[in-house]
């Protein structure tokens, strides 16, 4: 059974302050899939994955990944276990290189990195790597460039590429294509399809065009709760759906 | 695409480098053939502690973007346990300076266990009550006598044959000591771990994301900074051959402040500019009593209206230079 669904959960639940963002959730992540997340805005999806990462503690609820109880990990254990996150809103280091971006997820290899007596020169051995990664989602071109002066797609994906660079089994990916232009779209798309031969994708997004072309299954969130899931021809002709995403800006 | 070699960022990362080591060789020459200027050496000593005592205090607020406000215990306990090591004790100078920093260093890690976790203001207070504990703590503990302080510290032979009450001497020694942890500073900004303090401050959720547990690094980058704080403290205390209370004081930790953000937060040379620049105001207006602290303010706050990355800041921003 665990062998099957790299990532479960059941019954999460997340309160805030007596509102209720997350409310009994059950998911089941299938190994080697491409798993959508969809909903209208603040249906809770940013919050499902800030639980299930362990970056906020669930009210209620059990997160079980890779066969284990990981509930009450903290989120950097849980990052090294393989499971790994990127932002909604855009996660570089701002004031590094592209390169430098990649070779701080790189450095995890070598353990703590505690050592402030030796010199940096020690992670030039992973250089070769890091560009490798960068050219690999297409912005080695910019492996000099300071991330904050990167165009907004290509930091997008920079993100990809610094998750990459973790390894990771699974990767959660909050809107990926958020602020995005139509070509950076595709390119994109075709990354996280590449991307999906290798690694399990969790990912949250709003155009649905993606969505459809991408996921093998989707579920949906409304005010916290799972609507339903299913592959994308079954959710688009559920009623409740369709209401759901009535007035709402991407229906 | 794929080979290291020549690539653009290569020669960027030299040429910051280059800049940062002729700066380092022209300040080192400098301080070499003061005494040969006539400029007063006691003064540059005095300077080049609490140019130390900044850099230090930088380390920490520049590369985790956290505000200690209790700094001073640190230059203080250092202080007065080199200045009681060799004056009670009767340690020789590297011994009582070692001890005293090392003194430092536990505080140091005591108050960072309990401040490290807390965000912002709450960082700032925290650590503030702490320094205001320990104030109190020596204020009326013995060994420090209290409003006296411990006077007439003697300075000793380092190594057993240099003669520190040479003032010669001990102008070179207080000069190598400092170029030497200014170099340490500069290894550790440079070094894996400074990597990884950077990629905090510049956006912790992401490096927690990637398996880094921050409040680790913190914790170090805070120990190494209350220790390099504490080396300036105990080297500042042979140098005066007395310790006293405003060295724990609150004002102290305020004004290591000013001294970071005038030279330059985060930059490798602005601390030690800043400190330059407000010992001589003090030495300067020494005669304007309490008139100091009002122009200090004002200074302060000018600086902070109109040049906000601070002289070196600015500077380096200018000639896109990192210095
Ligand atoms: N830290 C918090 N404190 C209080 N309420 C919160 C907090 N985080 C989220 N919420 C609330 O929980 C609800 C769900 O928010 P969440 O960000 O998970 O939605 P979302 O589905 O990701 O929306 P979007 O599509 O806009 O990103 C919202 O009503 C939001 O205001
Ligand atoms: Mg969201």
């Amino acid at each position: 059974m665990s062998d099957e669904f790299i990532l479960e959960c059941s019954g999460l639940t997340k309160e805030f302050a007596g509102f209720v963002a997350v409310q009994d959730v059950d998911l089941q992540v299938r190994r080697g899939t491409i798993h959508a997340l969809i909903g209208p805005n603040g249906a809770g999806k940013t919050t499902c994955f800030n639980l299930l990462t362990k970056f906020l503690i669930p009210t209620r609820g059990q997160i079980r990944y890779d066969g284990n109880d990981i509930t009450a990990l903290n989120p950097a254990d849980v990052a090294r276990l393989g499971l790994v996150r990127s932002f909604q809103i855009s996660a570089v280091f701002p004031h590094l290189t592209a390169l430098e971006n990649v070779r701080i997820a790189l450095q995890r290899q070598r353990g703590e990195s505690m050592d402030f007596w030796r010199s940096k020169s020690v992670l030039n051995s992973l250089n070769h790597r890091a560009h490798e990664l960068l050219d690999d989602v297409g912005v080695g071109a910019f492996a000099g460039t300071v991330a904050v002066e990167m165009p907004y797609g290509r930091k997008r994906a920079l993100e990809i590429a610094t998750t990459l660079a973790l390894d990771p089994q699974i990767m959660l990916l909050d809107e990926p294509m958020a602020g995005i232009g139509h070509e950076e779209i595709d390119k994109i798309a075709a990354l996280i399809k590449r991307i999906s031969a290798k690694h399990t994708v969790l990912m949250v997004e709003h155009n649905l065009n993606v969505v459809a072309d991408l996921s093998d299954t989707i579920t949906v969130l409304t005010r916290g709760r799972v609507l339903t899931e299913g592959n994308y021809a079954t959710v688009s002709q559920d009623a409740r759906v369709k209401e759901a995403y009535l007035g709402s800006a991407h229906a | 695409m794929t080979s290291t070699a020549g690539h653009p960022d290569a020669g960027l990362q030299r040429r910051t480098i280059s800049d940062e080591i002729a700066v380092f060789i022209v300040m080192a020459i400098a301080l070499v053939i003061v005494p040969l200027t006539g400029l007063y050496p006691y003064f540059v000593m005095q300077a080049l502690c609490f140019a130390l005592f900044a850099c230090a205090f930088n380390l920490f607020l520049g590369y985790s973007g956290l505000l200690s406000f209790g700094h001073a215990m640190f230059l203080g306990t250092a202080g007065y346990i080199c200045a009681h090591a060799a004056k009670v004790w009767g340690f020789p100078p590297e011994l009582a300076i070692l001890t005293g920093t090392a003194a430092s260093a536990v505080l140091g890690l005591l108050a960072g266990l309990v401040a490290i976790r807390r965000q912002g203001i709450y960082f700032a207070m925290i650590t503030l009550g702490l320094a205001q504990l320990m104030y109190f703590f020596y204020l009326q503990a013995k060994f420090t006598h209290g409003e006296d302080g411990i006077q007439g510290i003697p300075q000793g032979f380092l190594f057993g044959f240099l003669d520190l009450s040479k003032s010669t001497t001990l102008y070179y020694v207080v000069v190598a000591v400092f170029l030497l942890a200014f170099l340490l500073i500069w290894r550790i900004i440079n070094s894996p771990f400074g990597e990884v303090l950077k990629s905090i401050r510049e956006n912790e959720q992401r490096a927690i994301s990637l398996g880094y547990k921050v409040d680790r690094y913190k914790l170090m980058a805070f120990v190494l900074s209350a220790t390099l704080a504490g080396l300036a403290g105990a080297l500042k205390v042979i140098v005066a051959q007395n310790a006293s209370l405003t060295d724990v004081h609150w004002s102290m930790s305020g004004e290591v402040v000013l001294m970071v953000l005038l030279g330059g937060l985060g930059t490798v040379y602005g601390p030690v500019v800043g400190a330059f620049l407000v010992i001589a105001m003090q030495q300067y207006l020494a005669g304007a009593g309490q008139w100091v602290v009002v122009i200090q303010g004002v200074i302060f706050v000018v600086c902070v209206l109109t040049f906000r990355r601070g002289i070196v800041g600015e500077i380096a921003h200018l000639f896109k230079r990192s210095l």
